[in-house]
């Protein structure tokens, strides 16, 4: 047993999800107890997604405790499979579900002889893998089951495309800036003059799959997503893949320039030097930023990076080389691969953090007291409370780090988000330490001026005990209108009884 | 279910049927992050998985950064293989909340995890109480067994049991632990002889998790009919839970409290005033007259203050007159909130509720088939445990005004033209008594409101075509 407040990373099944709904037309039902399914909240909230969420539960409750599931899964499985026509149903065990050990293996077999689509059990442990891990296998499940299928019925492709092209593995639904980055990245093919045979799991058909080893090559942006199916398509059909995240000038360049050596390789005659030669030092505005005098003031300042693999290893990379920013300390959540964390950013940083654990992390930065945080939600938090100004990098995210605009992380537009969001992460705190030295705004109180100024009017003690008792920001109106309210009808003293009259009459 | 002198005058003609129960609520758990708050010397410990954690921390938003009273016991492989010692696990971990936190008092909340691995937590709790010398108290809130807030049911249930069975010396003044709270303005001279206000009558104790303001308020419209409020279970803090002596009289303020109901009544010997709830000026008028005609007072001002409150909200209820509302069901708080928009004039096409006790429920069904008939409306479909999927074609085909479901389905059936309010609000929303009718009806009319702002601009589908549900 575990003493926590706060994980960053989901239960497995989350991962599951996120792949199942992110590929068109694919069902998940998960094999849970009422209230788990708290992903579909979490998918139509946080991405505003227009359609309902393809998930549904097969609910464990009290009588499947007692007998077993029975034909309960089975004929939920068969039920979706009539109402929706979904290509893919994958059955999805939670923590809970896995404890009692139902063959649910033995169920999907029998689903599938009466469904028109496929059946699959997500194979996920659900003590040992967490969201991330299980998305991997997830994804890599699904592209073998698929080629297996083709291969069986000799639907599998043999041929390459006639142009040079690229698979990108691993943009999902609920991953931090994912469409922006899918969208970033095809234009950056588009620029290079490679086509995208296939983005997965984001709006592609399993039908689509066998097509994968169509491409010359895989491409994947993220660490923690699609590496497991790049592997396994290198050693099912020799691909080869990229795995350098293009976040950032430095990286974008490293990982075009292996892409370039992939092509090359298979006997394209590609030459990207010139196109990146050019966005570095015309389009883009990152490299320039990092001459500026803007910059130059950023020289030395303290940084603290926490978030994914992916994301803090590249941020890490980004302020030390590119900035001149001193990372005090990076570090992941990601415990399972710390060792690729480690070796990414050790010569970029002071101090590494391999954990789970906020508080760890928390009381890093209070001993550390950096100018600026990149972390993920709980470090903004952190932030606050410190009064340092932190720019969300990382999953796990809320709302606000789903925007409606243009902000990929990834390629030469990323290039210039990330300029932003770490300049003014710095510039904010700069200009609120200033304020503190010169004396802060203007901090005269102006909510009650001139209406309880020379007021004749006395609150009892009660009555200022329920006024308290309203959140501040809406305690000045209260206030305003309950006097009124008072003054209207003589009373000289205000007690919780007239406070709440007020309310009821005025709708304060 | 004995019911303290319930005249039953209505016959109940209400409809009532029950599907699949494959639909989407919040797990029970979700009870600590209101309570906790509420009470506010406690700790809740929710022992269970990632799942579990992973659920409040989303579905409690910026809560978790407040340094909530609340964790999770993670139980791990070692733990569901019973290779660990399930008392010295928990052992360990209330001793450092102990050490940490110092609360009055520690909940367990039991899990889906713990009922499987048949954890029995209920034999621990006093054992490892004794060791530690904090009082533990043990609900199984689950999602195999409950919906959303039927979690604050178990925990008061829990909580009745540990509620003092005499009233000690200083009797009087606990009793009027309520009253004193609200006359602490004045000279104790006038404290004694403001004891009048109230008519004798047996002590009655309130029970249901409400947010301060609204226990004062509700306390208050039960003074101006002389009654007095001995206690609230929960009280703000542990240490302060009332005293319940055998012949009391309680009543209900929520009607998702039906265990707690049968606790006190059978365990506590208590005698239930079974009336509708106070939600709405409707719902808060019966519920206070039939507190009163339990202790036999004639209610003063009732019938002028509910008319009152009409008045004061004529816009906001002119923008419901005459609409449908479809309730998909997930918190319990559907057959008030449906008595209630009856009453504001909207004919209500379905009500989805997860768990209907026709018992603990019966004044507030009679309420409704009342409100139904006085309205001229007929008397809607109330479905237990819905079928989300079979819901969501009854809504394609009836085409409600507004649909109240949770967030799972609101911003899809927005994309279809359908307007939606989110459910979760009225739970946390201060809903009860008079004067919070218009906070209620804020919140119902919202999307309307909405709708009225944007009517102009013509985009009111925005799916391209009509994807399969």
């Amino acid at each position: 047993m575990k003493l926590a407040y706060w994980m960053y990373a989901g239960p497995a099944h989350i991962g599951t999800l996120r792949i199942a709904s992110s590929f068109k037309n694919v069902h998940a039902i998960m094999h849970a107890p009422l209230g788990d399914d708290y992903f579909n909240v979490m998918r139509s909230m946080l991405e505003r997604e227009r359609d309902f969420t393809p998930v549904t539960t097969s609910v464990v409750d009290r009588n499947v405790l007692a007998r077993g599931s029975q034909e309960k899964v089975v004929d939920n499985i068969t039920r979706k499979d009539r109402e929706e026509h979904p290509d893919l149903i994958v059955l999805t065990p939670t923590c809970t579900s896995s404890i009692l050990q139902e063959d649910l293996e033995n169920f999907v077999s029998r689903a599938q002889m009466d469904s028109q689509g496929d059946v699959l059990l997500a194979d996920v442990n659900h003590y040992r893998f967490n969201e991330l891990q299980a998305a991997d296998r997830t994804l890599t499940q699904i592209i073998r089951y698929y080629i297996n299928k083709a291969r069986k019925h000799n639907q599998l492709p043999t041929d390459k495309t006639e142009k040079p092209s690229v698979n990108i593995l691993g943009i999902s639904t609920l991953g931090f800036h994912n469409q922006h980055d899918c969208t970033e990245l095809k234009r950056l093919m588009a620029d290079l003059g490679i086509e995208v045979n296939a983005v997965v799991p984001h709006k592609t058909s399993v039908h689509d799959l066998k097509n994968l080893s169509r491409a010359w090559f895989n491409l994947v942006p993220y660490r923690e997503l699609g590496v497991g199916a790049a592997e396994y398509l290198q050693e099912e059909f020799e691909m080869p893949f990229v795995d350098i995240t293009p976040m950032g000038i430095v990286e974008t360049a490293r990982c075009i320039r292996q892409m370039q050596k992939l092509l090359r390789e298979q006997g394209a005659d590609v030459n990207f030097e010139e196109y990146i030669d050019n966005q570095t030092r015309f389009v883009s505005q990152a490299a320039w930023f990092s001459r500026s005098i803007d910059c130059q003031n950023l020289t030395g300042k303290k940084a603290v990076v926490f978030g994914d693999n992916t994301h803090a290893a590249a941020m890490t990379k980004i302020l030390a080389r590119e900035m001149g920013i001193h990372v005090v300390l990076a570090g992941t959540y990601c415990k399972y691969d710390a060792d690729w964390f480690r070796e990414q950013v050790s010569e970029y940083c002071d101090e590494v953090l391999i954990s789970e654990d906020n508080g760890e992390i928390g009381d890093a930065i209070a001993r550390l007291e950096p100018s600026a945080i990149f972390g993920t939600q709980m470090e903004r938090h952190v932030g606050k409370r410190l009064d340092i100004p932190c720019g969300v990098i990382s999953a796990p995210i809320h709302i606000q780090n789903f925007p409606v605009g243009y902000t990929p992380y990834l390629g030469y537009e990323g290039a210039n988000q990330t300029v932003d969001l770490i300049y003014n992460s710095f510039t904010l705190g700069m200009e609120d330490h200033l304020l503190e030295i010169f004396g802060g705004h203007d901090t005269k109180e102006a909510i009650t001026k001139g209406v309880s100024a020379d007021s004749d009017l006395g609150w009892s003690k009660d009555g200022l005990a329920e006024l308290n008792k309203i959140p501040g920001f809406v305690r000045g109106k209260v206030k305003r209108n309950t006097e009124k309210f008072a003054r209207e009808r003589g009373v000289d003293s205000i007690t919780a009884e007239v406070l709440y009259a007020a309310k009821e009459a005025v709708g304060a | 279910m004995t019911v303290a002198a319930q005249p039953n005058a209505q016959p109940n003609a209400l409809n009532f049927e029950c599907e699949t129960g494959n639909y989407h609520t919040f797990c029970p758990i979700s009870c600590v992050a209101w309570l906790y708050q509420k009470i506010e010397d406690s700790f809740f410990l929710v022992i269970g998985t990632k799942t579990c954690g992973y659920f409040l921390q989303n579905a409690m938003g910026v809560m978790i950064f407040a340094e909530p009273r609340y964790a999770m016991a993670e139980l791990e492989e070692g733990d569901v293989s019973a290779q660990l010692n399930d008392y010295e696990e928990l052992k360990r971990l209330c001793q450092q909340i102990k050490r940490d936190r110092n609360p009055s008092v520690i909940v367990w909340i039991g899990t889906c995890t713990t009922e499987i691995i048949k954890m029995d937590l209920e034999g621990l709790a006093p054992k490892l109480e004794s060791e530690i010398g904090i009082p533990i108290v043990t609900a199984r809130a689950n999602g195999l067994d409950y919906a959303f807030t039927q979690g604050e049911d178990t925990v008061l249930a829990a909580m009745a049991q540990r509620c003092p069975s005499q009233r000690v010396e200083s009797e009087k003044t606990e009793r009027n632990a309520i009253k004193r709270l609200l006359d602490f303005g004045r000279k104790a001279e006038e404290e004694e002889s403001s004891t009048p206000e109230y008519v004798d009558h047996p002590p009655l104790t309130l029970f249901g998790s409400l947010p301060d303001p609204v226990v004062t308020q509700l306390s208050l419209e039960l003074k101006k009919q002389g009654i007095q409020v001995s206690g609230m279970l929960p009280a703000k803090r542990y240490t302060e839970l009332p005293a319940l002596v055998e012949g009391d009289y309680v009543c209900g303020v929520n009607p998702f409290l039906s265990r707690t109901a049968t606790t006190l009544m059978r365990r506590r010997k208590c005698k239930l005033i079974g009336a509708p709830f106070p939600i709405g000026p409707d719902g808060t008028r019966a519920w206070v007259e039939k507190i009163c005609s339990v202790f036999g007072i004639e209610p003063q001002g009732l019938e002028e203050r509910e008319q009152k409150i009409w008045e004061s909200v004529e816009e906001y209820v002119a923008l419901l007159r005459g609409k449908s509302v479809f309730f998909m069901g997930d918190n319990l708080l559907e057959i008030s909130l449906a008595r209630f928009l009856t009453r504001c004039g909207m004919t209500v096409q379905e009500i989805g509720i997860p768990y209907m006790d026709k018992r603990y429920q019966k004044a507030e069904l009679d309420f409704l088939a009342k409100t139904c008939d006085e309205m001229g409306v007929p008397y809607p479909t109330i479905v237990e445990k819905p079928d989300n999927y079979n819901q969501l074609q009854r809504i394609k085909d009836s085409n409600p005004d507004l649909v109240i479901t949770g967030m799972a389905h609101a911003n899809p059936l927005e994309a279809r033209g359908i307007s939606t309010k989110w459910s979760v609000e009225f739970t946390f929303a201060q809903i009860h008594g008079f004067a919070n009718t218009r906070d209620l009806l804020e919140l119902a009319t919202r999307p309307l409101r909405r709708n009225n702002n944007l009517k102009h601009l013509g985009w009111d589908k925005l799916v391209q075509e009509e994807a399969q549900v």
